[in-house]
């Protein structure tokens, strides 16, 4: 199982980045456990600046604005 | 910085040449559209069984004309500066940035402060990155007030509502204050009034990411998204404040607003100030408030001072702020950046 974190304060956009991470695994048949980061600490310790952030199993893939749909099951599958 | 771990086949959907196409043409749409609006309103107005030049026609006709007016405006205000911004990120920012303590980091960060697309609710982490990679904390007020106070939604609308005399004032008044409560707010070594956990934080996290390469037509679709999303969040907002700008410009006798934000009443730039100090809206939904003061013959310089703090000092950022600066700092900042906002409202009503 792939350990997806989503960093965010809880804006939005982060909660359409959670539910197109679901969507993608769920479309590629893998099995994620999403977790969502929203205390500024842990956001800022991960070395996230702009948010909504994901990491996948602890490699920071992205940040900043909703991520490109192609790209995200590109790292999901990865 | 790493480049291209991943970048994968561009061009979904929609060919990319249908998006660049699609711009010239929009831009043509624009332009036509937003050359008929006085004749459409007016036509719009006169559907309305109400004297025209009573307070309640000119009340709507002001509405009727300025909300398709600031709906185009900023269409194409969000849609040109998320397709600039796309150039820029808070992480080329900050490496541009880091260990900069010469003088012009001030100004610097002031002009990347309008280039560097970050929202507020990613303040707390943008703040921490920029600190923690050794960007002086001056340094990043400059780029913090400068982001809002004198972004290009601002700054367009001002120019078409009211005239590119006071948007340009507003332009070299908001950047100066930016650079310089940055350079002050440096030169008084704050430091010790972070949040502990912040301080401790100074080894810096930094994360590599791979960057991504984009096309031109990326960029389009970037900025339609942002078109999308800000546009589709602030237009409520817009429709408040033109109410509000309707409501003066037909109801509020001149007399009234000469007594209350003449140049005369010195107390009124402070004033002012305050009162703008708790609203929470952005550039978009005050513009239309500051035509309709404007037009009543309010006070330039009041004027300005108003609008700054409405969009400069607002209440829930400082709130968001409080997680990593200690209340001290925060009282601090604002008192530095409304001492800049009452020098130039107290400038422009002497020489004005």
């Amino acid at each position: 199982m792939k350990i997806v974190k989503v960093y965010g304060p809880g804006c939005k956009r982060c909660e359409t980045t959670e539910a197109m991470v679901k969507n993608a695994a769920a479309k590629l048949g893998i099995e994620v456990g999403v977790e969502k980061i929203t205390d500024a600490r842990s956001i800022a310790m991960a070395g996230v600046m702009s948010t909504p952030g994901i990491s996948v199993d602890g490699r920071l893939v992205h940040a900043g604005g909703l991520p490109d749909a192609t790209r995200l099951e590109g790292w999901l599958s990865a | 910085m790493t480049i291209g771990i991943d970048v994968a086949p561009h061009g979904r959907g929609t060919l990319d040449w249908v998006w660049l196409a699609g711009v010239p043409v929009a831009a043509v749409v624009w332009w036509i559209v937003y050359g008929q609006l006085i004749p459409l309103s007016e036509w719009v107005t006169s559907l309305v069984p109400v004297a025209r030049d009573s307070h309640t026609g000119e009340a709507i006709a002001f509405f009727v004309y300025d909300v398709p007016k600031v709906l185009l405006l900023l269409t194409g205000i969000v849609f040109v500066t998320g397709v600039l911004r796309s150039w820029f990120s808070p992480e080329k920012t900050r490496a541009i940035l880091a260990g900069r303590r010469e003088i012009w980091g001030y100004p610097l960060a002031a002009l990347l402060g309008v280039l560097t697309p970050f929202c507020s609710c990613s303040s707390v982490p943008l703040f921490i990155g920029f600190v923690s990679a050794g960007i002086p904390l001056g340094v990043t007020f400059s780029f913090l007030i400068a982001g809002p106070m004198v972004g290009p939604v601002g700054l367009g609308l001002l120019y078409g509502l009211v005239g590119w005399e006071v948007a340009t004032l507003y332009l070299v008044f908001g950047f100066t204050i930016a650079t310089i409560a940055g350079w002050i707010l440096g030169r008084m070594n704050l430091e010790r009034f972070l949040q502990d956990w912040v301080r401790e934080l100074n080894a810096g996290p930094t994360a590599e990411l791979p960057e991504e390469r984009l096309t031109l037509a990326d960029r389009v679709r970037v900025g339609l998204e942002q078109v999308r999303e800000i546009v589709g969040k602030v237009w409520i907002w817009v429709l408040v404040g033109i109410g509000i700008g309707a409501a003066i410009h037909g109801y509020v006798p001149e007399t009234v607003m000469l007594r209350i934000m003449g140049g005369d009443a010195w107390w009124s730039v402070p004033a002012a100030v305050v009162v703008g100090i708790p609203m929470y809206t952005n550039a978009a939904g005050v513009i239309p408030i500051v035509e309709a003061l404007l037009g009543k013959g309010a006070a330039l310089g009041t004027t300005l001072a108003f609008m700054m703090s409405v969009i400069a000092l607002s209440l829930p950022e400082m709130i968001i702020l409080k997680q990593v600066l200690k209340l001290r700092l925060i009282a601090i900042f604002v008192a530095v950046v409304s001492a800049g906002i009452l020098a130039t409202g107290f400038l422009f009503n002497a020489i004005l």
